[in-house]
């Protein structure tokens, strides 16, 4: 049987679009609130990816930044996000979740330990921003073993040779960073260049569903439809800090904006 | 873990990055394993390389100015009355820190590659404003990202910093201090590396940032080998070297050549930032027992909670305020080569106040730190006790803190 993250890209591709995957952060701006988005915001997106908030984080921009410190002053845990995960899961809104964040928080947690709790709680992959290949071998292998899918992430500066030693250790899913950049920059690098990058990673690796991020906004969502799967978070961190400045319901308005970029791909 | 003899430490990581199996490494996100790929690739041809080694030394020589003094400090000694108690003047070099040894190698790696800007980070405001005088000396542009809060209590290395033309970014994240302008800095550079360098400003970061920054500080310690022959002929049978330890480059550069001698001759001891003595936050991640956590790119002992947040530290130095410490000394702790402990605020204030006192020497918060666990153990040393304190950093720039906490009068003027 597919696992249910090649499950979500088989159906969008039967549905001749790419997949939708969004980011937000666990516990922003509460625990139940993000709960709450996350709900909401299935109804629209194929793949939800819930961020782990960090303190010292080495490649977010602005507005995750602020989503996680927002995350982490309203006390926001290990254990409350995995909690987050389970609550949604059971829920009638369930969609494959992907974990995102930084090496620390799992390696204080335990490794094993972890992904136990992944497990259990129904998380169906994890993206460690700062374990990159080679060093993240041993841990893809244990995640292989439970059954949760090891984002391996590519980026404009991975040379041709790790491209392909990259991609052969990878999972069902590969990310790949569409340009220099922390998360919620501005698209520097013309959507064509970027789709070339994206189609060199497709040639070494035609069977590996493989999605874009960073950069990926209402704006510029609709010149990339020929992808697998696009990721859009800053975008949607920024609405909810929105949100919350004018005192509106962030729960409604991300919920509408995913809606909007769904359409976009459709 | 051990500790290899005949190899320089900065060479004894695994192939992966990694002092005695844990700490160091390189936990970047992808878009940084090329640039500092090629950041290693060309620091180990050149690390050998007699041209290259021939330029350091011309700057090191005729701009950084060396060797900087090693010194008697005669009445402290008679205060005392105990140790010997010496001092290597580091803040004698140009800039009035150790943190140009780093920022000029940097530059010249920069230059060589063809980089046109360099971005780093600060603290204490030494390693930017050092950097910002290397970059105008070798016409790089220069970023230097430094924490709101420091920017407050460092103003004369801001506005040197400003005098070098470099563009100084506040960082207002986190507790806005150094732990915050070190993330920032390598956030620009994930989003820049094709077109920029980077340089970390202490022995603390991925690997390769590690390993340059003690090769470039040590320096020091190559320097006060010869002195201390001169002096006495030969390395004295008792030597104590106390150093303050922010991110630990200082203390690494101060005691690198003397790594191989027995500690029963040669023994380091290394003084972290205690904080205010009535709080629970420090930035002494050794002396407490910090957990093994990441932080910008390394594993080392850090401070953090339990769930692996970076936990905010306090310190009246800004160059010591740091959470996590410089995975060579994480290496040198549990191998047991070096001794860590810690000075409070108050303590290094008190310190500050007796070498200013006895002494026509003025050391900046940091150096104090180490002054004054040096000062109280020598007391108990034996007379042929040489006791050396690395003098890092010069008072000038903490004047408004030393103002405020001790008044006027304790402040010569410069
Ligand atoms: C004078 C001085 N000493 C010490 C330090 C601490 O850094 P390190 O431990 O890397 O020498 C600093 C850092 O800014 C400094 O300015």
């Amino acid at each position: 049987m597919l696992n249910p993250i090649s499950q979500a890209f088989k159906k969008s591709k039967k549905e001749n679009r790419p997949a939708l995957l969004t980011y937000t952060v666990a516990g922003d701006s509460s625990k139940n609130q993000s709960l709450e988005i996350l709900k909401s915001v299935s109804k629209h997106a194929d793949i939800l990816e819930v961020g782990v908030p960090h303190n010292t984080p080495v490649a977010d921009g602005g507005q995750i930044q602020t989503s996680s410190y927002r995350a982490i002053k309203n006390g926001i845990k290990m254990n409350d996000i995995f909690k987050i995960v389970k609550d949604f899961k059971i829920s009638k809104y369930s969609k494959p979740i992907i974990l995102m964040g930084y090496y620390n928080m799992i390696y204080q947690f335990g490794e094993n330990k972890f992904l136990k709790e992944c497990k259990k709680s129904g998380v169906n992959g994890l993206i460690v921003v700062d374990l990159p290949w080679p060093e993240n071998k041993i841990f893809s292998k244990k995640c292989k073993k439970s059954s949760i899918n090891f984002i391996q992430l590519l980026s404009p500066t991975t040379s041709y040779k790790r491209l392909k030693s990259i991609t052969k250790d990878s999972h069902d899913m590969i990310y790949y960073i569409s340009m220099l950049s922390t998360t919620g920059g501005k698209l520097k690098v013309s959507p064509k260049k970027i789709l070339q990058n994206y189609n060199k990673i497709k040639n070494i690796s035609p069977k590996k569903n493989c999605v874009i991020g960073f950069g990926i906004t209402e704006k510029t969502i609709s010149k990339f439809k020929s992808a697998d799967g696009l990721v859009v978070g800053s975008q949607i961190c920024k609405e909810i800090t929105r949100s919350l400045n004018n005192r509106q319901n962030p729960v409604i308005n991300v919920s509408k904006m995913v809606n909007k970029l769904k359409k976009k791909i459709s | 873990m051990r500790l290899k003899k005949g190899i320089p430490v900065i060479d004894q990581g695994n192939k992966f990055g990694f002092w005695g199996g844990k700490f160091g490494g390189n936990f970047v996100p992808e878009t940084l394993k090329r640039p500092i790929e090629d950041l290693e690739i060309q620091f180990n041809k050149l690390k050998n390389d007699k041209k290259f080694i021939f330029e350091r030394d011309k700057y090191f020589k005729n701009w950084i100015g060396t060797p900087t003094r090693f010194i008697k400090l005669h009445n402290l000694t008679k205060h005392v009355n105990g140790a010997q108690i010496w001092s290597k003047v580091v803040s004698d070099a140009n800039g009035g820190a150790h943190k140009i040894y780093n920022a000029t190698v940097h530059c010249l790696l920069a230059r060589r590659s063809g980089k046109k800007v360099i971005i780093g980070d600060t603290g204490a405001g030494y390693a930017g404003k050092m950097l910002s005088m290397a970059a105008k000396k070798f016409g790089l542009k220069c970023k230097i990202f430094m924490g709101a809060k420091d920017i407050e209590r460092q103003q004369p290395n801001v506005r040197a910093m400003k005098k070098n033309g470099a563009d100084v970014i506040p960082v207002y994240s986190g507790s806005q201090t150094l732990v915050d302008a070190v993330s920032e800095c390598m956030r620009y550079w994930v989003a820049n590396c094709d077109t920029t360098a980077m340089c970390v400003g202490s022995t603390v970061g991925p690997a390769i940032f590690v390993r340059i920054c003690g090769w470039s500080t040590s320096q020091i310690s190559r320097e006060l080998k010869v002195q201390l022959i001169e002096k006495f002929g030969t390395v004295p049978k008792k030597l104590k070297l106390y150093n303050c330890v922010g991110g630990g480059s200082s203390s690494f550069g101060f005691w690198n050549e003397f790594m191989d001698y027995d500690k029963k001759q040669v023994e380091f001891i290394g003084v972290e930032a205690g904080g205010p003595a009535k709080s629970k936050k420090h930035a002494a991640p050794l002396t407490y027992g910090s957990k093994i956590g990441i932080l910008h790119g390394a594993a080392q002992y850090v401070n953090q909670n339990s769930d692996g947040q970076i936990e905010e530290t306090e310190s009246i130095s800004a160059g010591l305020d740091y959470p996590g410490i410089s995975p060579l000394h994480c290496f040198l702790k549990d191998t047991k080569r070096a001794r860590y402990t810690a000075a409070s605020d108050e303590e290094a204030l008190k310190a500050y106040q007796i070498v200013t006192k006895y002494e026509n020497l003025r050391p900046s918060l940091e150096p104090s730190h180490a002054f004054s666990v040096a000062l109280k153990e020598a007391k108990k040393l034996s007379k042929d006790t040489i006791v050396v304190i690395n003098s890092c950093g010069d008072a000038y720039k903490d004047k408004k803190i030393l103002e405020k906490k001790l008044g006027k009068k304790y402040v010569k003027s410069n």
